[in-house]
C-alpha cells in the first residue's frame, strides 16, 4: 500500500510543479498579483509530497519491502540499516528522487530567505525552478518510478553495489547534489533577470550567496568522492579522470569562474552578460552531468542502469533547458549589457583572464569526455581518450591562474597602480624561490616535487600577504569581512592543494609485491612485514583479512589490517587499510592469493607510501569553507532590513574590497 | 588607426594567437591519447598494426590463466569468437578479474603476444561495458560470444 502512496505523492508533486512552473510567470508577464502569489504554497506543498515519498522509499528500505522492484534490487537481509537507508540514492531512480527532493531544498530556502526581492522577480525565479522540477519529476514518474512493484515479491533482496557500502558513499552523492543542485538558483536567477529585462539590476547581489554557497557543496561532494575513491575503489589514486569525475568537475570549473564573474558583476556591474551566459553554462553542466552519470552512455563505474528511453528523454531534457535558455540569451542579453570600463591593469583583467582559463578548462575536459560518443557517432571506430590528456592540459591551463592568485587581491577595480604589485611579486619570489631551494634538499631533486613547494609556496604566501596587509591597514572589525575572508581561505586552499598533487605525486613509492607470510619489504624509509592472512567477517560479507605490520627504526609504527571481501552474490572488494598521517600515508591493499592451494600462504600486496596525500583534500576543504564563508556573508543579509525601509532600486556597492 | 582601435586591434590578435595555441595543443594532445578498442581476432587481421598502444578487449579464456611461481608476472588468454591473442601483464588484477570474464587491456604488441600495462575486468556479473559489446558484435558479425566454445 504504502508504495502507491509513494508513486501518488510523486503524481500530486509533479502537478503542483507544474503549477509552480507556469503560473507565477504568467502572473510576472501579465502583472496578475494573484497568480504570481501561487509560486511560495506550489513550492512548499510540493516539497512536501517529495519529502513524503522519499521518506516512503526509505520506509521501504528499512522494512525489506522485496515487493518494490528498486528495493528488491538494491538491498537484501543482511545489509545494515544504514547502508539500507544509504541505497535509497544507490541506484538510478532513488538519485533521481534524491535530485529533486535536494531542488526542493534550495526551492523552499530561496523562498524562505528571499522576501526582500521584488515580488515580480521572486515569482520568475521560482517559476524557473519549478520548471525544472517538472521535468525531472516527469522524468521519475514516466521513466524511472521507484516505486514499481516486484510480484510475486522475493524473499531475500538482491544487494547494494560493495563498492557503494563505505561510509564514505552515504554521504558523497548528497553533498555532490546539493552542489548541482544549487547551481539551478543561479539559472534561475539569471533566466529570470533575462526575462525581466534590464529592471532587476540587483539580481546578481541576491545570487551571490547562493552560488558559493552551491559551489562550496559541489567542492565538498567532489573532496568526498575523491577521498572515496582513494579509499574504497583500493588503488590509492584519487583522481582518474573517469567521465564521472570530469562530469561533476566541469561544473565546478565553470563554477569557479561564475563566482568571481559574479564579484565583478556586483561591483562594478561589467561582465553582466557573461556572468548569465556561466550560470547557464554552469547549471547545462550539472544537468549534462547527471546525463553522463545515470544513463549510461558512458562505460564507468557508477552508470548502474543502461535504458535508452531514459537517455533519450534526459536529451530531449537537456535539449530544451539549454536550447531555450540559451536562445532566451541571444534575444535578451544585449539589453542587459552594460557597466564600467576598466583599464589593463585592474581586477577586472585578472578575473577576466581566470575566467578564460577556466572556462577553456571546462571545455578542454568536456571534449576529452565526449570524445568517445563524437568518435561512436562519426564511425571513427571504439576510442578512449587516456588520462594524459587531461593530465596535460589541464595544469598547462591552470598555470597562469595560479601565477596570478597572489594579485588579485592586491589590484584595484577600474585601475590599479603597478608599483604596490612589484613589492608583492618580490616577496613572494622570494619566498617561492627560498622555499624551493630548501626542499630540493629533501626530495632528492625531484622537479615536481620543488615546483609543487615553489607554486604552494607562491599562493600561500601571496595570500598571507594580503591577509597582513588588511590587518595592519584596516581598523579592528572590519578587517575580514565574510566575502573576503572566504576568498582568502579558498585561495589559500589552493596553495595546501598544491602541495597535495605536486608532493604526493612525485613522491609516492608504490610497490607491488609478492609475499609470504614473513616476509619484509621496504618502502622509502618504511618497513612492511606482512603476517599472513586469516578470515574474518562481517555483517554482510566474509572476508580475508591480512596482517601486515610497519617499521620504522626498527619500532613498530602501525598494524595494518586490508581485507578482500565477498558479499553474498559473489561480489569481491578490497578494502585497503590506511594509516593516516600530515606527512604522508601508508597505504597497503591486498591483491590475490598467489598460490591457488594456500600452502605458503603468499599473496600479491600492494604497498603505498604517499607523502602529503592528505593535503589534496585538506586544500579541498579549505576551498569548500571559503565558499561557505563567503555565502554567509552579513552584506547580503544587511539588504533586508534596508530593502524594507526603502524599495529604491539597488544602490551600486559603496565599499570597494581593494 | 587611433589608439582605441589599435588597442582593439592587439586585444583581438591576442585572443586568436592564444585560441590557435589552444587548439594545436588539444588537437595534439588528443593525438596522442586517443586508444582505439579491438578484439583478438580484428588484432590477428592487422587492424591494430598502426598503433603503438590500443586497448584489447575480449574474455579471459578458461583455465588459461598463469601465474609465475616468484613474481607477480601473469600470463592469460584473451578470446573473441574467431580470435585469440596471448596477453603478459606484470601487476595486481582488478577484483573481478577471472576465468569467462570480459576484459579490457591497454598495452602493446610485443612479437605475437600483447603487453598490458593496465588490466580492467567488467564491474559486476550482468553487465558488460557497452563499447566492447559493441566492438566484439562487429567483429564478428553478431554471432553470440562464447568464450568456452572460441577456436583455441
Amino acid at each position: 500500500m504504502t508504495p502507491e502512496l509513494g508513486q501518488l505523492a510523486l503524481i500530486l508533486a509533479m502537478l503542483l510543479a507544474l503549477a509552480q512552473g507556469v503560473l507565477p510567470l504568467i502572473g510576472a508577464w501579465r502583472g496578475n498579483r494573484a497568480l504570481m502569489a501561487v509560486a511560495r504554497p506550489a513550492a512548499a506543498g510540493q516539497a512536501v509530497f517529495v519529502a513524503l515519498a522519499f521518506g516512503l522509499l526509505v520506509w521501504a528500505f528499512l522494512t525489506f519491502d522485496f515487493s518494490v522492484q528498486y528495493v528488491a534490487d538494491n538491498s537484501n537481509l543482511a545489509l545494515p540499516w544504514y547502508y539500507r537507508i544509504a541505497a535509497v540514492w544507490g541506484a538510478h531512480e532513488g538519485s533521481m528522487l534524491l535530485w529533486v527532493m535536494i531542488l526542493n531544498v534550495w526551492t523552499v530556502a530561496l523562498a524562505a530567505f528571499s522576501r526582500q526581492l521584488p515580488e515580480e522577480f521572486l515569482a520568475r525565479v521560482l517559476g524557473v525552478l519549478g520548471i525544472v522540477a517538472v521535468g525531472f519529476l516527469a522524468f521519475i514518474v514516466f521513466t524511472s518510478n521507484p516505486f514499481a512493484r516486484l510480484l510475486p515479491m522475493p524473499p531475500d533482496g538482491g544487494d547494494l553495489n560493495p563498492v557503494l557500502q563505505d561510509p564514505g558513499m552515504t554521504f558523497h552523492p548528497p553533498v555532490l547534489y546539493m552542489g548541482y543542485v544549487g547551481f539551478s538558483v543561479a539559472f534561475a536567477f539569471s533566466i529570470a533577470a533575462l526575462l525581466g529585462g534590464a529592471l532587476e539590476q540587483g539580481w546578481v547581489r541576491w545570487a551571490r550567496p547562493w552560488t558559493n554557497a552551491a559551489w562550496g557543496f559541489l567542492t565538498c561532494g567532489i573532496v568526498a568522492g575523491s577521498w572515496w575513491a582513494y579509499a574504497e575503489l583500493g588503488w590509492g589514486g584519487w583522481w582518474f579522470w573517469d567521465p564521472v569525475e570530469n562530469a561533476s568537475f566541469m561544473p565546478w570549473l565553470v563554477g569557479v569562474a561564475l563566482i568571481h564573474a559574479q564579484a565583478v558583476t556586483e561591483k562594478r556591474g561589467s561582465l553582466r552578460a557573461w556572468t548569465i551566459l556561466l550560470s547557464i553554462f554552469a547549471f547545462s553542466l550539472s544537468l549534462l552531468g547527471t546525463f553522463l552519470v545515470r544513463s549510461g552512455v558512458l562505460t564507468s563505474v557508477h552508470a548502474f542502469a543502461s535504458d535508452p528511453r531514459r537517455g533519450l528523454y534526459i536529451l530531449a531534457f537537456l535539449a530544451i533547458v539549454i536550447g531555450g535558455s540559451l536562445l532566451l540569451y541571444a534575444l535578451r542579453a544585449p539589453k542587459v549589457a552594460g557597466g564600467k570600463a576598466f583599464a589593463p591593469l585592474s581586477r577586472e583583467t585578472v578575473i577576466v583572464i581566470a575566467n578564460l582559463m577556466f572556462t577553456v578548462a571546462a571545455a578542454m575536459v568536456l571534449l576529452g569526455t565526449l570524445f568517445p560518443l563524437i568518435g561512436d557517432a562519426l564511425h571513427l571506430g571504439k576510442i578512449s581518450v587516456g588520462p594524459p590528456y587531461f593530465g596535460f592540459l589541464f595544469p598547462l591551463l591552470m598555470l597562469p591562474v595560479v601565477l596570478l592568485l597572489p594579485f588579485g587581491p592586491f589590484l584595484r577595480w577600474g585601475k590599479s597602480e603597478a608599483a604596490p604589485l612589484k613589492s608583492v611579486l618580490l616577496r613572494v619570489t622570494i619566498a617561492a624561490v627560498a622555499c624551493a631551494i630548501v626542499a630540493a634538499f629533501f626530495v632528492d631533486g625531484q622537479a615536481k616535487a620543488i615546483a609543487g613547494v615553489a607554486a604552494a609556496v607562491w599562493c600561500g604566501v601571496g595570500t598571507l600577504l594580503y591577509v597582513y596587509k588588511r590587518w595592519r591597514e584596516m581598523p579592528r572589525g572590519r578587517r575580514y569581512p565574510a566575502e573576503m575572508a572566504g576568498m582568502l581561505l579558498a585561495h589559500f586552499g589552493v596553495g595546501v592543494f598544491l602541495v597535495g598533487v605536486l608532493l604526493s605525486e612525485s613522491l609516492s613509492v608504490t610497490r607491488d609485491v609478492r609475499m609470504a607470510p614473513g616476509d619484509t619489504q621496504t618502502v622509502g624509509a618504511y618497513t612492511f612485514r606482512f603476517d599472513g592472512v586469516h578470515a574474518t567477517r562481517g555483517p554482510n560479507w566474509h572476508a580475508e583479512q591480512g596482517t601486515v605490520t610497519v617499521l620504522r627504526d626498527g619500532k613498530t609504527i602501525d598494524v595494518m589490517h586490508p581485507q578482500k571481501r565477498t558479499y553474498p552474490r559473489g561480489q569481491v572488494q578490497t578494502e585497503s587499510a590506511i594509516d593516516p598521517g600530515v606527512t604522508r600515508d601508508l597505504y597497503v591493499a591486498l591483491g590475490e592469493p598467489m598460490d591457488p592451494n594456500k600452502l605458503e600462504g603468499a599473496w600479491a600486496l600492494r604497498l603505498y607510501a604517499k607523502p602529503f596525500v592528505r593535503w589534496i583534500w585538506a586544500g579541498g576543504l579549505f576551498m569548500m569553507l571559503g565558499g561557505f564563508v563567503a555565502g554567509a556573508d552579513k552584506r547580503f543579509r544587511a539588504r533586508r532590513a534596508a530593502a524594507k525601509v526603502a524599495a529604491e532600486p539597488v544602490l551600486p556597492a559603496k565599499e570597494s574590497r581593494a | 588607426m587611433n589608439p582605441t582601435r589599435k588597442r582593439r586591434m592587439i586585444i583581438v590578435l591576442l585572443v586568436l594567437a592564444a585560441a590557435v595555441v589552444a587548439v594545436g595543443l588539444t588537437v595534439f594532445a588528443l593525438q596522442q591519447n586517443m586508444n582505439y578498442l579491438f578484439t583478438p581476432s580484428q588484432v590477428r587481421a592487422g587492424q591494430a598494426e598502426a598503433y603503438k598502444t590500443f586497448r584489447l578487449g575480449g574474455m579471459v579464456k578458461g583455465g588459461s590463466i598463469e601465474r609465475s611461481g616468484d613474481s607477480l608476472k601473469v600470463g592469460f588468454t584473451v578470446v573473441d569468437a574467431d580470435g585469440a591473442l596471448p596477453v603478459e601483464y606484470t601487476g595486481i588484477l582488478p577484483d573481478l578479474f577471472r576465468d569467462n570474464q570480459s576484459v579490457i587491456a591497454t598495452g602493446h604488441m610485443a612479437g605475437d603476444h600483447f603487453v598490458a600495462t593496465e588490466v580492467l575486468a567488467k564491474h559486476d556479473e550482468t553487465y558488460m561495458p557497452k563499447e566492447l559489446k559493441d566492438a566484439m558484435e562487429k567483429a564478428h558479425h553478431g554471432k553470440a560470444v562464447a568464450a568456452n566454445e572460441a577456436p583455441q
